[in-house]
């Protein structure tokens, strides 16, 4: 017997929609979970207050002051290189063997799992150039870990500005990095942007590798030889000791709150992008 | 400023950018400095087969046998791979083909921010929430081979769907076009036509979903119990590569952390032969 | 011509924090510094005693981490914290550190609330993590695989279970691992087929340690040596403590310090005074 194809179009139409709204689902409910848990100890006090008691009680303010050192480390460090290899690539070469390898060292980094960055942040930041636990071995690990993310996709974005502007531009007298930096980078920018929200994300949510490299010290960290906690860290450790839920919940609230805010931006930002040029 | 200056600082500045572009060289050849330096001493020491086929790790007793965390590192990759990517292929093919400008407008976002939830959120939700299932419901302690495929079936979901995503519209519109035009469906354009077309794509797509649950961590201590045998079931505790790693880095010393290094290593090589095989599928359906 | 001004102002400010940051800011917040690290099961305890202490000296920033006693012996001797703590015994190679006993701390069995074991005898301890047994049925329960868990290789609380209740048995490579007494008390706390030890400091009511060859864990019986799983609480430093770092040892040995031990449950080794 011989299933009508449009019935069959028709079902597999609906099992495909069903994954998709699924997945979504998976999303809705983690957030809808940490939401309801978590709101009820979740207040400006519980930011802006000191653990005590191992974070038993109190609130989590040292570790959201490390989050930000370690985050504003280390895109200060990786923005500069990331967008300058990215200007390397697209305005100051032709694809060659050199590019290729380029290409090849980002690709490859940006499959480096996070505990991999882990055990060289601490073998060498922390051990090997004497750091210790430190928010600058942390910062230092994590620059290398978002440097592919800020590389590709300012790549990306300087590629997608129109080649008449650099040519009116050159044509004007202006030399290539006048062009670069008065005509392609303004163009790019949004699309930069939206590289550094990504890496932010990435680096707020990372633990694997910030905890062998800037350690869990509770304290609030006041110089950048001492040891902190990232929001991450902090709430891996209240969850994973048992240390108090309702801590873990509330930590984990601020944790995907500010990630997913963040993340939104960067589509916000993108597709301003992609409306500007499509 | 005279035509000289001029040239002299264009190349000073090609100069720094160039340095820029070779950073990311300098990191990748840091890396694989530290991890060999400290990882392969003990391959000599201790032998390459008795680390890599050795069936009992017990570093401060002179034993480094990974075998049984090489083997768990694939079989929690392959469950991973058995649970998400049917799932992430749906949802690829859906927004691809399916889903009107609208929908899409919410659904590819949405999707994408589950890429943005910290793994350390997922292991945690596996241990409140499916830990406790499976050993009430199915048997075992709940921490499993189990628990531990379904956290990184869902973690490796974003991968697997963008990729796919984009190897689906990659595809040209003629195809479909074509397809449709000859009277056929939907779905017989899409199953017959477009994901044949797209199929290398999708390999990719499941080879780095592969790469993301070889080499995810934190998720994985919470919720796979971290047992040193092999598991013969799927309720089973296991330990992978990378939890080896990081539930002893921060303890060990001498010889015992060398084998923590040489499983890195272990583990970096696995991650290089699957994203360079994900490069090759990859490359060949461009050139096609 | 901004974006290379400011990326060259980024090196210099970069470079001019990488070389001052330590020094600057020490001298800025003018604080007495102290690092410790080591033992996950002395970690919670000096965490405690750190806070009473900062409120007493608060000129003083006292950093605790955690990471296990051999990483506390290692960073101790390359002298990157100032006191490691450990909760096993030295190795004759670990010997050229100064300990300082600060307590002693019972291991105890523990199993899920709900479990009506509630004694074992030690060689059934010993069975369960050899692998001998595995069925709660062999212990007079229900007919239900034991869900056993240890810690990791390298952990002070590992290695003095083995020393005290193993002996020259191996722990079973098919039983859980978990890397902290808290997430043992976890794992445990949630699953009632589960047993674990862990520190006798750590137990509270969300788990039950049993008696061992009928002795009840208590502080009294390590005290009068009857429960026999004992490990001392070992402070380290590189030679003579000096400066911050005697200090905060003093304190911790003082009364009011060894006061607060004895709270959390551990036995003061200094009540005399």
């Amino acid at each position: 017997m011989r299933i009508n194809p449009r019935l069959i179009d028709k079902l597999v139409s609906r099992t495909l929609s069903m994954q998709a709204y699924f997945t979504v689902g998976i999303l809705v409910i983690i957030v809808f979970i940490i939401f309801v848990k978590g709101i009820s100890n979740c207040g400006l006090s519980f930011m802006l207050t000191y653990p005590e008691d191992m974070g038993r009680h109190g609130g989590i303010f040292p570790a959201i002051i490390g989050t930000l050192f370690l985050v504003a480390l280390s895109i200060l460090f990786a923005t500069p290189l990331g967008i300058g290899t990215a200007i390397y690539l697209t305005e100051y070469t032709k694809e060659s063997r050199f590019t290729s390898i380029i290409r090849f060292g980002v690709e490859s980094l940006a499959g480096i799992p996070s505990i991999i960055y882990g055990l060289f942040g601490f073998i060498f930041f922390v051990i090997k150039l004497g750091m210790g636990w430190s928010l600058l071995a942390g910062a230092f690990t994590m620059t290398i870990m978002i440097l592919p993310t800020i590389i590709r996709t300012s790549e990306e974005a300087i590629k997608a500005v129109p080649k008449n502007l650099r040519i009116v531009s050159h044509s004007l007298g202006a030399t290539k990095w006048e062009t670069t930096v008065k005509v392609v980078l303004p163009s790019a920018a949004p699309g930069i942007l939206t590289g550094i929200m990504l890496s932010i994300g990435r680096a707020v949510g990372e633990t694997a590798a910030v905890i062998f490299t800037m350690g869990s010290s509770l304290r609030l960290p006041t110089s950048l030889m001492d040891s902190g906690r990232t929001m991450a860290v902090h709430f891996y450790i209240l969850a994973r000791e048992g240390i108090s839920m309702e801590k873990a919940y509330a930590t984990a609230l601020v944790l995907v709150v500010s990630i997913l805010a963040i993340n939104i931006l960067a589509y916000y930002t993108m597709n301003k992008v992609t409306s500007k040029y499509s | 400023m005279s035509p000289s200056k001029a040239v002299l600082k264009e190349r000073i500045i090609k100069q720094i950018l160039t340095a820029c572009a070779f950073s990311s060289l300098l990191f990748l050849f840091l890396i694989f400095a530290f991890i060999l330096v400290e990882g392969l001493p003990l391959f000599y020491k201790v032998g390459v087969k008795n680390i890599v086929f050795g069936m009992k790790w017990a570093p401060t007793k002179g034993l480094f046998g990974i075998f049984p965390m090489i083997v768990s590192s694939f079989l929690v990759t392959f469950g991973a791979l058995f649970i998400g990517a049917p799932l992430g292929l749906g949802c690829a093919i859906y927004l691809a083909e399916y889903a009107g400008r609208q929908q899409k407008l919410f659904l590819k976002p949405a999707l994408e921010l589950l890429a943005g939830i910290p793994s350390v959120v997922y292991g945690f939700l596996g241990v409140i929430y499916i830990v406790p299932f499976i050993r009430q419901f199915i048997g075992g302690s709940g921490f499993s081979l189990l628990a531990t495929s379904i956290v990184l079936g869902i973690m490796i979901l974003p991968t697997i769907i963008s990729i796919s995503y984009d190897a689906l519209t990659s595809v040209p519109r003629s195809y479909r076009e074509g397809a449709l035009a000859m009277g056929s469906t939907q779905w017989q354009s899409t199953s017959r036509v477009v994901i044949p077309a797209a199929k290398s794509g999708i390999l990719a797509s499941c080879i780095l979903g592969m790469g993301r649950a070889v080499g995810e961590t934190m998720a994985v201590i919470m919720v796979a119990g971290n047992a040193l045998k092999i598991p013969t079931d799927m309720l089973d505790p296991l330990r992978t590569l990378t939890s080896n790693i990081a539930l002893e880095l921060s303890y060990a010393s001498g010889d015992h952390r060398m084998g923590l290094f040489s499983t890195g290593v272990v583990l970096l090589s696995i991650i290089m032969v699957l994203n360079y095989l994900a490069n090759f599928v990859i490359r060949r359906t461009v050139i096609k | 011509m901004s974006i290379c001004r400011a990326l060259l102002l980024t090196v210099m400010v970069l470079g001019a924090i990488g070389c001052g940051g330590d020094s600057t800011s020490k001298a800025i917040y003018n604080k007495h510094i102290v690092n410790i690290a080591g033992s996950t099961s002395v970690m919670p305890f000096t965490e405690k005693l750190a806070e009473h202490f900062m409120v007493e000296q608060p000129t003083f920033r006292v950093n605790v981490q955690s990471g296990g006693s051999t990483a506390g012996i290692q960073a101790c001797m390359n002298k990157t914290v100032d006191i490691g703590m450990s909760s096993r015994e030295l190795k004759p190679d670990e010997k050229t550190l100064q300990e300082i006993t600060i307590c002693l701390d019972g291991i105890a069995i523990v199993v899920h609330p709900d479990n009506p074991v509630t004694s074992l005898k030690l060689s059934q301890v010993r069975d369960i993590f050899s692998g001998k047994i595995k069925n709660w049925k062999e212990l007079g329960w229900l007919d239900r695989r034991i869900d056993a868990v240890t810690r990791e290789e390298g952990s002070g609380t590992r290695g003095a279970f083995e020393e005290l209740v193993m002996h020259k048995d191996f722990i079973d490579d098919g039983i859980m691992v978990q890397d902290s007494n808290g997430s043992v008390k976890e794992v445990v706390a949630t699953d009632p087929y589960a047993v674990g030890y862990l520190s006798l400091g750590m137990v509270d009511t969300r788990v039950s340690a049993v008696n061992i060859d009928d002795v009840k864990p208590t502080a009294d019986a390590i005290k009068k040596k009857q429960y026999k799983i004992v490990r001392p609480f070992l402070y380290l430093t590189m030679g003579t403590p000096t400066g911050d770092a005697t200090t905060f040892i003093n304190y911790v040995l003082s009364k009011d310090g060894q006061l607060i031990l004895k709270k959390e449950g551990l036995i003061p080794v200094n009540e005399s005074k």
